[in-house]
């Protein structure tokens, strides 16, 4: 029993990992009042680009450099779409999602060695292996807390770091005060332009690491379609987390251990068909959420930044 | 460097300020001197360019020409945080506060020399220190959305205090305050001009000129009219300065002579949008031929009234009705229908939409019949033909009919709600703060067309903060106190004395 609760809540760490770096950096985006609809396209491109940049040169932490730079790269032209030409933010990201799910499949198809029929899928490169804490992660059941990949153990810290950033530094209050009301922020002399770049952009950064701790860790490979509509469920678990990064990790564990729980289940053999059980992590999250936001918005809390997807312009009546 | 008689030199001199925004001249050649420890009142019509000229100072817009002197040395200001190097803020009419935060996190928003890993504490000591000089009162953790306006406001000046704003630019202070809140503005005002600092405010309120300033400029179509000395002028020439022309201040009108009841209601009660209890069971009755006031600081369930009444607010007990039908919890079209129209106190939010042309708006509550549609068709040039008439007749000033509605300014916003909502009432006119922020001018036409209305036989709803609006306009007065009616009065024999008792919650004596 021990061992199997271990497991679990091992298997949803690991699954929950890529969940919180792209949630915690949507938050960071949508507190400034940036919508990103574009995080599947780049997590998928994240994660393309780590793998073959691991594949070829064996570096892990080179991987992880060219998936932040693609982060960098993607989101910084949604950031010139929705900051500076101030398009629709909704219609911008969605076409980075378009164009990063289909380009990620493509290089998927060119950047493997010939070998291979140029084809990244099917190969197995260098990946991220769970690094043993002494003693504590002999600890029963919560042992596995402190059996895990550094990507995860760099959660444990970001997670209260971007809560400690957002609400108790001066640039934590300038990035809530853009997001809710940017008239004022600019009247208080905060750059609203420079923030949302900065904030969208680094989002965006976070959101590829999710998705290169995908193919580096979670499952180490390429395949179409590694994100599994996680860019998606993290645009939900934002809305739970009512955009507080310390709330980040509840809606990440949630989906991350139903589908752990899922995972076991399928292993014992069970009659339920597979394709149910793969359902069930998507199914229970969205409920969850809807329920939990409802009951959220009943209790009269703080809801999404007031000036979200509403692009700004100075001195507009 | 120029000086006064008293030989003190300008802080704040602006010279040959020129701005143009996309067809309009907002400010033409305009000079501005201000001494320390001085007021100056702003003075001038909607569009006059008051806002704009002290926008320029405050560094939100760049000016196309001319140029800036702080303590006579030219100045570069081109963002709010230049402006508040050089000592001036502005209390904007839109509050610049984030209502999701408390207070403190407002005051300390966008200030460089925080540190950066934020000490709220301290600034709560240093806003209880400032709070208690100035004799503010305010809550350094309370959270803006829960605020009154007037806390707001003072959050407002209080942010200044804290930057060390020497300048302080007020835009349209008092049009949200009650009389009390006002008096209390003034004082503070007063008691930083006696530390030296100096202020500028935007007004169209004659008696606040003569009561607040040392100095008066009067801007009209954004050119300099005239510089005076507070002391030396008088409420009628300032808007004789202001207007061009005479103004009327009180409203010539005849005697009502009501006819049949045409709106009444029944014990009616409804909640606010919170779920608390906003109309505690009013009644009253509203003739043709009629204008009731209803009097009441605001937030004591005028807007649930007059939003039970035109269908957009459901009502949980009582009866409405209207025209002799009951017309109790339908719908905001089936009361368009009944002729029942709606001056709502949030024009921008509910009265207009923006984005829309000024012909569109005028057309909004016609366009279902013909001959504006004709099988179920817009008919555009009769709409265009119609807002024509509309525009002219009321003199509603905007470059052209089909210019987006959200560039014209407040009063002529207000006209075009006027002119579209006076058009398709035949009952009942509902005007909530018709007159708000309005200018001497556009007051006095908003008032003319209520009494025309009545005159024309129709009953009308006044709501207003406005005592002598209310006593000169309407014919009765209600006032309304935490959700209930606390008398209504003949507002021939009304007394500002005893409406003021009403509004703060004490019954009418009873026989009187």
């Amino acid at each position: 029993m021990i061992a199997l609760l271990a497991s679990i809540l091992a298997i949803t760490l690991r699954a929950g990992t890529s969940l919180i770096y792209a949630t915690i950096g949507e938050i960071y985006t949508e507190r400034s009042g940036i919508l990103n609809l574009g995080l599947e396209g780049m997590m998928l491109m994240g994660a393309v680009s780590a793998f073959a940049t691991v594949y070829y040169t064996g570096s892990l932490l080179l991987a992880l450099l060219v998936a932040m730079l693609t982060g960098i790269i993607l989101s910084s032209i949604h950031a010139f779409l929705s900051i500076t030409m101030r398009a629709n933010q909704v219609v911008s990201g969605l076409s980075i999602t378009l164009f990063g799910t289909g380009f990620a499949s493509f290089l998927g198809q060119r950047l493997g060695p010939e070998s291979n029929g140029h084809y990244l899928i099917g190969l197995i490169g260098n990946k991220f292996t769970p690094v043993k804490i002494p003693f504590l992660s002999d600890l029963p059941v919560l042992g596995a807390l402190f059996n895990q990949d550094i990507l995860t153990y760099i959660v444990y810290l970001i997670i209260p770091a971007a809560w400690f950033f957002m609400y108790k530094t001066r640039a934590g209050l300038n990035l809530r005060a853009v997001g809710e009301s940017p008239q004022t922020a600019d009247a208080m002399g905060i750059n609203v332009f420079k923030v949302r770049y900065i904030y969208t952009i680094l989002g965006g950064t976070l959101v590829a690491l999710g998705g290169a701790h995908l193919s580096l860790s979670y499952a180490p490979g390429w395949t179409d379609n590694i994100t599994g509509g996680r860019g998606w469920i993290v645009i939900a678990l934002v809305i739970f987390s009512m955009w507080n990064p310390s709330r980040a990790i509840w809606g990440a564990l949630l989906f991350g251990g139903i589908n752990a729980i899922q995972f076991r289940l399928q292993a014992t053999g069970t009659t339920i068909s597979a394709p149910l059980l793969n359902m069930l992590p998507y199914i229970v999250t969205i409920v969850v959420l809807v329920l939990m936001t409802w009951v959220e918005t009943m209790n009269k809390k703080v809801g999404a930044p007031a000036a979200l997807a509403v692009p700004y312009m100075r001195g507009e009546k | 460097m120029k000086d006064d008689q008293n030989g003190k030199s300008p802080i704040v001199e602006m010279i040959g300020i020129t701005k143009q925004f996309p067809g309009v001249l907002a400010n033409d050649n305009v000079d501005l001197e201000l001494f320390p420890g001085e007021v100056l009142a702003l003075l001038g019509e909607n569009g006059a360019g008051k806002s704009t000229l002290m926008n320029i100072l405050a560094g939100l817009y760049r000016a196309d020409k001319g140029k800036i002197l702080i303590k006579g040395e030219e100045a570069e200001i081109d963002s709010p945080k230049d402006a508040m190097k050089y000592g001036i803020g502005m209390v904007h009419q839109n509050f610049k506060l984030v209502p999701t935060m408390s207070v403190a996190e407002n005051v300390v928003l966008g200030l460089d020399s925080e540190n950066f890993v934020l000490d709220l504490q301290k600034v709560s000591s240093r806003i209880k220190e400032i709070s208690h000089h100035y004799n503010l009162k305010v809550d350094p953790n309370s959270i803006i959305w829960q605020m009154s306006v007037g806390e707001q406001q003072r959050v407002e000046i209080l942010k200044l205090i804290y930057r060390g704003a020497e300048v302080l630019i007020l835009d349209e202070p008092t049009a949200v305050l009650t009389p009390q809140e006002s008096g209390e503005l003034n004082r503070i005002v007063k008691q930083m001009t006696g530390e030296g600092k100096s202020a500028i405010f935007i007004t169209h309120k004659m008696d606040e000129v003569m009561e607040f300033s040392d100095w008066v400029r009067v801007l009209q179509k954004g050119k300099l009219v005239s510089v005076v000395k507070t002391e030396d002028t008088s409420p009628k020439e300032l808007s004789r300065m202001m207007v061009g022309r005479d103004v009327l201040f009180r409203v010539e009108k005849k005697k009502a002579t009501p006819g049949e009841v045409i709106l009444e209601l029944e014990n009616v009660k409804a909640m606010n949008d919170k779920g608390l209890e906003a109309l505690k069971g009013i009644s009253f009755s509203l003739r043709r031929g009629e204008i009731l006031g209803i009097a009441g600081v605001a937030g004591n369930g005028q807007r649930e009234l007059t939003e039970v009444i035109t269908g957009l607010h459901k009502v949980t007990e009582g009866r409405i009705i209207i025209d002799g039908k009951d017309m109790t919890n339908k719908s905001p079209l089936d009361l368009i229908k009944s002729g029942v129209s709606h001056i709502p106190s949030d024009r921008v939010a509910m009265g207009i939409v923006g984005d829309m042309s000024v012909a569109n708006n005028l057309a909004m509550k016609e366009y279902r019949k013909a001959p504006l549609t004709q099988h179920g068709i817009l008919n555009p040039g009769r709409i265009l033909e119609m807002a024509k008439k509309m525009i002219s007749s009321f003199m509603i000033s905007t470059p052209a009919p089909y210019t987006s509605v959200k560039f014209l300014s407040g009063g002529n916003i207000q006209k075009t709600i006027l002119a579209r909502e006076i058009g398709a009432c035949s009952t009942l006119l509902i005007a909530a703060y018709p007159a708000r922020g309005l200018d001497v001018g556009a007051t006095e036409s908003v008032r003319k067309e209520m009494i025309a209305e009545r005159d024309g036989g129709k009953g009308v709803l006044l709501v207003s903060e406005d005592l002598d609006e209310l006593m000169s306009v309407s014919d009765r007065i209600a006032v309304m106190n935490e959700g209930r009616i606390m008398g209504i009065v003949d507002s021939a024999e009304a007394d500002i004395e005893s409406l003021g008792l009403m509004m703060a919650g004490v019954p009418m004596e009873e026989g009187k």
